[in-house]
């Protein structure tokens, strides 16, 4: 019995080389060359933990991971507590009174974005946010409000809280899709229970809305979060990190320092931190979880 | 509740929705003016015309359909190996139950999480090692492995619940593991297999960092390369930029409007499980 089952294990193997190949030996190469000072041609010179000692000093690494908080704000807290909202009055309340249809097509509506690749989303965001003749300065022209005109993009005070709103656009879809298909499973009984008592909307919303959505709120998050610190490709087309480093986060400092500063260890060394905050995030995420669906 | 107290926040909500859906819109209006049109009355106004020259200009001078042709081979060949590998990784995780499974879940799901920063270095030496660098066939490969994680996470849970009667029937009537797989497993699991072979096509379309790193020469780079690069370099003029930005935005409204019910049902199906 025992040999029948593990020959099961011939399957994994295409598998196993691949990741091998693709996940693992990168994986121990990067963190073996932030150990090293390396500029990407010649060998590696080990250099212990010089880079690291190096990253406790640098401004750049420091503001770089602040500005990651700001990233899980605008694509993890701001999206999450939104979309609980949104999925509610969606679901117990234009669902109920209009129609499970306009419920769907004003979902869609929400969720399109998250289909768009962020590139383009930040080609589509950079031309409306633009200083001359952009339709947002354009907008608040025409309807008196010209004294109220940035240059939302290339302001340094004001860049990172544009581009935090532009990934809430980007991003509300994805919780927004989970919570409504979470109050699915929801028991229609309790809501109705619940408004025969003469509960409000508000009441439904946090006693039965927001316990029953508890493990989609602990996957939204954990997801969202995760995707946050890893945040590249809206930095890169909406201000490469700019204007000086206001909106600079971790991906897009290692890629720049892999690339166009070619210090190689240096950038390995980054990439090794935040992959470290990312897993960590990971297990504390799934444990968070894992209690919310026994409990 | 009133009628009265109930329209306020309908029209809310539509107001909120249409306010997602103004910056795809506002980008359609404006990519069918003409540059005069456009620095004489701004983004505002509504076209007076169609105006298609600067789409077709921006089409030529970027070989559009060169990008599309590339974005489509990368993400079609991915959707599918990568269901591939998640299958047969799933099938011994799943339903063969081997030893440690835990563990090898365990993995993939780190796998899956892992920042691609951490691996992008390598990756590039590596792919100049082995003379792949530049070629559309280093990102299949990177991007099989990396969406299969995801895959195989999903499919184990899903094969998990598989019901092992058909199994015992089947082995008794005298398939091996190889028959079981391909006749029973594929085709009963085939809804779920339908979600991981649109999403794996999605979000390889719409990768950014490791095909930016990997595909430098204008013959292999995909849409969403190309239109970052070309973005980045902050040359494009206005009627440039809208060009660019509808034909970047057009085909993710087809695969939206092709795949919604696919989309959001797997979504909820990933998140859950």
């Amino acid at each position: 019995m025992r040999v029948r089952r593990d020959s099961y294990a011939l399957f994994l193997l295409p598998g196993a080389v691949a990741f091998l190949a693709v996940v693992v030996v990168p994986f121990l190469m990067n963190t073996g060359v932030s150990f090293t000072d390396w500029q990407g041609v010649g060998g590696p010179h080990w250099s212990g933990l010089a880079n690291y000692r190096e990253l406790l000093h640098d401004t750049e690494f420091w503001a770089s991971f602040r500005h990651s908080l700001f990233m899980v704000l605008a694509m993890a807290v701001v999206p999450t507590a939104l979309g609980l909202l949104l999925a509610a009055a969606l679901f117990d309340y234009v669902g109920k009174h209009f129609g499970t249809r306009i419920a769907a097509v004003l979902r869609a509506c929400f969720y399109l974005p998250q289909v768009l690749p962020v590139a383009v989303a930040g080609i589509v965001w950079s031309w409306i946010l633009a200083p001359d003749n952009g339709s947002l300065n354009a907008l608040l022209k025409a309807v008196g409000l010209g004294s109220w005109q940035q240059d939302w993009l290339g302001d340094p005070d004001l860049a990172l809280y544009t581009v935090m709103g532009v990934l809430v656009w980007v991003q509300l879809g994805f919780p927004l899709v989970v919570f409504m298909a979470g109050l699915g499973r929801v028991d229609p009984q309790l809501y109705e229970a619940a408004e025969l008592d003469g509960a409000g909307w508000w009441r439904r919303f946090r006693h039965i809305t927001l316990p029953q959505l508890r493990p989609e709120v602990y996957v939204v998050l954990t997801w969202c979060t995760i995707a946050a610190l890893k945040v590249f490709g809206a930095v890169y087309v909406l201000t490469k990190g700019g204007p000086g480093g206001a909106t600079d986060v971790p991906s897009y400092f290692s890629f720049t320092t892999f690339f166009e500063k070619t210090q190689v260890g240096y950038g390995s060394a980054i990439s090794t931190v935040l992959t470290v905050v990312v897993l960590a995030l990971a297990v504390l995420g799934l444990r968070l979880q894992n209690r919310a669906e026994v409990v | 509740m009133t009628a009265l107290r109930r329209y306020p926040v309908l029209l809310a909500l539509c107001l909120a929705a249409l306010l997602m859906v103004v910056p795809f819109l506002i980008v359609t209006m404006n990519a069918v003016k003409s540059p005069a049109e456009y620095s004489q009355n701004g983004p505002l106004s509504l076209p007076h015309g169609l105006y298609l020259d600067g789409l077709r200009d921006f089409w030529q001078r970027v070989d559009y359909t060169r990008k599309l042709v590339n974005s489509t081979l990368i993400s079609g060949s991915v959707a599918v190996l990568a269901t591939g590998l998640s299958v047969l990784n799933a099938y011994a995780i799943g339903i063969g139950r081997i030893r440690g499974r835990t563990w090898v879940l365990a993995f993939f799901v780190l796998a899956n999480l892992l920042p691609q920063e951490s691996l992008v270095y390598p990756l590039y030496y590596l792919s100049k090692e082995a003379g792949l660098y530049d070629t559309r066939l280093s990102v299949i490969i990177v991007f099989t492995v990396i969406q299969s994680a995801f895959g195989t996470y999903l499919l184990s849970a899903v094969l998990g619940q598989f019901p092992r009667e058909i199994i015992e029937a089947a082995r008794i009537d005298g398939a091996n593991k190889w028959q079981i797989l391909v006749r029973i497993v594929v085709p009963v699991s085939r809804p779920t297999l339908g979600v991981l072979l649109v999403f794996f096509f999605v979000w390889t379309w719409n990768e950014f960092l490791l095909p930016l790193v990997m595909l430098i020469s204008n013959d292999n780079q995909t849409v969403s390369v190309a239109l970052g690069v070309l973005q980045g370099q902050r040359l494009m003029d206005a009627t440039m930029t809208n060009a660019a930005a509808l034909l970047g935005v057009l085909p993710a409204v087809v695969f939206f409007l092709v795949f919604q019910r696919t989309l959001t049902r797997g979504i909820a199906v990933g998140a859950v499980k």
